[in-house]
């Protein structure tokens, strides 16, 4: 092998790198391909969700005049800077989709102030008016389709008890919780959830303990939220009890036990977001959406989900694209008796209440704290 | 196995080099010599192991070090990017490598470096009326305190209850860790901060920023700092060297009328403040609060860098900055060969394996002892 003809040919890539880090960001390179960085905390195929924005990297590889570049296990310290800096240095990348939550400050904050000309997408909705303009934050309200798997639950459970592995009592997860839980009682005015935290996200050890507790209290459909559903999947699956999944579709993990699940919708939103930058729009530094802005959907329904339930949620699913439901709309007690949300009032998705949520509603046994 | 043949090559090779040298020299230097020289055949020997491994995965090997060179010290910014990475582990390196001196095996730095981070924040957060500079020195001593009395607790749990030092230091990284996030979602946390629960922030003015010139933070100098620092204590005064010696026979040292105790209490203290000054830079260069972020394994690859310095204090920033390198450049890895983020821990293991296996080759390899 000669050495010296490989090394000259990549140092003529670094340097064509380098030209082109150096002179990007007018936003003039449409002829030259777009490259765009994704940056995941943990590795790409966790049937969670890191696969979740990978799928959406996936479908953006499939446009023609754009690379994508990743890289996976990033840790939310000085590191995921690193990689950014690294990716717009050393590949010439113009778009950077920093997907974790915790990267946004200090990390995210502090590179899109270094590179201005640099557009930073990341996952979270945690933008202010006080962050860099180039720094966006998108989300989606997950919520609602938490909502239509309570409601197929709701039909599916036999004993009535519903089971929740859920990461940490923070606003996102609770209100999943509670949605479904919302969901479940709409079609089974009975049924109850039992939460059990494990305190972090990414905790396999404790989600199994967790899974296996709740089918032993009688539970007999799981969801959760927690980075990588895999494990409280198949040994929920394993147990004889029947799941509805997160961030991604599992059903190829248990086939015969999922009943439907929340997913995220990165690959249609993806796609519109590079659509936006080619043509020399500006993405909404604040992005959010659910099931009508196609952010999330619904995985297809299992086969055990019977015709009953396939009708109730699919209407329910209409109604909330349509924009003629509200999922959290009062009277709602928390599961201590205090009224929360006052008779009359409704919360619609984009009610920043929502956002500082810490209860749980009436129907779910478990605690914040 | 690849194993041999690789360190047979090495071999060879080293003894190519024999003629040139004068065996006075080598009288002299040998043993340092040897110092530099095996762990760096250890070193290419690994690497060429590795690069078998990525052949096999598909990969042109060549690639592979040109990206590996280029994202560690190719670029001024790789360059860069590797000294950030290696700052904090020559801090939680001599964590381990102190202690090692008296024949212990303390494997809990991440909890030091918890720990100190968050008596770091809590000092800075206590203080936000003083100016930064007096805010910057109280973070520095509360970290210090915090992580020393951490590893301390280890080191007395074996003088007066004899519990095995490896063990509880490392149960002790998941109670520190506990600590952190009952304090940083309980009464520590910021009611601002929703979805990812944190402290309060320290406050721009209280960060100590970075090495003017560079993007390189200051923890950098103050893990060359303490290393060298550590290295002067333990070979060149007299109670690094009584620690030396207790840990090379504890009964003699005793019977020398040498206070153990307290000497293992001293160490461990020094060794655990080195961490949580790892931890209190984490807070005021990079994270400039306290939250689960802080939990990133530095404590955990420190203890790698101490076995690869041999546990000498001032190898041990060499050793850093090449981790460092590593770790830099994996991301080049991941993203131009399409490498999986776990062949760069493939690769720390078998540099690991490596070194320690070449530890059988000190004092034999003729030459060096410079027959007379």
């Amino acid at each position: 092998m000669d050495f010296s003809r490989i090394s000259r040919r990549h140092l003529l890539q670094g340097g064509a790198a380098l030209a082109l880090g150096g002179t990007v960001g007018a936003r003039t390179a449409q002829a030259a391909e777009t490259t765009i960085g994704f940056i995941y905390v943990g590795s790409r195929d966790d049937y969670g969700y890191n696969q979740a924005h990978a799928q959406g990297a996936a479908a953006l590889k499939k446009l023609s005049g754009i690379k994508v570049i990743e890289e996976e296990k990033v840790p939310e310290t000085d590191a995921v800077e690193k990689t950014m800096e690294s990716m717009i240095n050393l590949d010439g990348s113009t778009l950077l989709f920093p997907t974790s939550f915790g990267y946004f400050n200090p990390h995210v904050v502090k590179v899109a102030t270094k590179y201005p000309r640099i557009r930073f997408e990341h996952c979270g909705g945690l933008w202010t008016d006080k962050d860099p303009k180039n720094a966006g934050s998108y989300f989606g309200y997950i919520d609602e389709a938490q909502f239509i798997s309570g409601i197929v639950a709701g039909y599916s459970t036999k004993s009535g008890k519903l089971g929740f592995v859920a990461a940490k009592p923070i606003p996102q997860v609770l209100r999943n919780i509670n949605a479904f839980t919302l969901g479940a009682k709409l079609a089974n005015p009975k049924a109850m959830t039992q939460v059990i935290f494990t305190g972090d996200w990414s905790m396999p050890v404790k989600e199994a303990e967790a899974t296996n507790s709740l089918i032993d209290q009688g539970v007999d459909v799981l969801t959760c939220h927690v980075d990588g559903p895999k494990t409280m999947v198949e040994n929920a699956a394993h147990r004889g009890a029947f799941v509805c999944g997160y961030h991604v579709n599992q059903s190829p993990l248990a086939p015969k036990a999922y009943l439907t699940g929340a997913e995220w919708n990165w690959e249609a939103l993806y796609p519109k977001f590079v659509k936006m930058v080619t043509s020399g729009e500006s993405i909404p530094n604040f992005y959010r959406g659910g099931l009508k802005e196609e952010i999330v959907k619904c995985s297809p329904y299992g086969g055990a989900v019977s015709a009953e339930a396939r009708k109730h949620a699919d209407d329910m699913k209409a109604k909330l694209v349509a924009g003629e439901y509200t999922i959290f709309k009062g009277p709602i007690l928390d599961n201590k008796g205090k009224t929360v949300i006052a008779s009359g009032v409704e919360r619609g998705q984009k009610d920043p209440e929502l956002e500082k949520m810490d209860y749980l509603i009436e129907g779910v046994l478990g605690a914040t704290s | 196995m690849t194993t041999d043949t690789a360190d047979s090559a090495e071999a060879i090779e080293a003894v190519g080099i024999a003629p040139a040298a004068d065996p006075g020299f080598l009288q002299r230097y040998g043993a340092t010599v040897e110092y530099v020289l095996i762990p760096g055949a250890a070193l290419v020997g690994a690497l060429a192991t590795f690069g078998v491994f990525v052949t096999l995965y598909g990969k042109n090997p060549l690639d592979l070090y040109f990206y590996m060179y280029q994202g560690a010290f190719g670029t001024w910014f790789s360059w860069q990017n590797t000294l950030t990475r290696a700052a904090p582990l020559i801090l939680t390196a001599l964590c381990t490598a102190l202690p090692a001196q008296l024949g212990m095996v303390i494997i809990g730095g991440e909890g030091a470096l918890l720990i100190g981070a968050l008596t770091a924040t809590s000092a800075a957060l206590a203080m936000q009326w003083a100016p930064p500079l007096v805010v910057q020195i109280a973070m520095v001593i509360a970290g210090v305190i915090g992580g020393g009395l951490w590893i301390t607790l280890s080191g007395a749990l074996r003088q007066y209850r004899g519990v095995n030092e490896t063990i509880s230091s490392l149960l002790l990284v998941y109670i520190a860790l506990a600590i952190l996030n009952h304090l940083v979602e309980g009464v520590m946390r910021d009611p601002a901060s929703l979805n990812k629960p944190s402290t309060r922030e320290i406050g721009a003015a209280n960060m100590i920023g970075t090495i003017p010139g560079t993007d390189v933070h200051w923890g950098l100098v103050f893990g060359l700092v303490a290393a060298i620092a550590s290295y002067i204590l333990i070979y060149h005064t007299t109670f690094g060297f009584a620690a030396r010696m207790a840990g090379g026979n504890i009964r003699a040292a005793k019977i020398v009328g040498l206070s153990v105790g307290k000497l293992i209490m001293t160490i461990c203290f020094l060794a655990g403040a080195c961490a949580g000054l790892a931890g209190m830079i984490e807070v005021a260069a990079v994270q400039g609060r306290t939250n689960a972020n802080l939990a990133a394994g530095y404590g955990f690859t420190g203890i790698l860098v101490a076995f690869l310095s041999r546990q000498n204090p001032l190898a041990v920033i060499p050793v850093a900055i090449l981790l460092g390198g590593i770790s830099a450049s994996g991301g080049l890895l991941q993203r131009r060969l399409g490498l999986p983020d776990a062949s760069v821990l493939v690769l720390q293991g078998i540099i690991f394996v490596f070194v320690l296996a070449s530890d059988a080759l000190y004092g034999r390899i003729g030459f060096l002892k410079g027959k007379s």
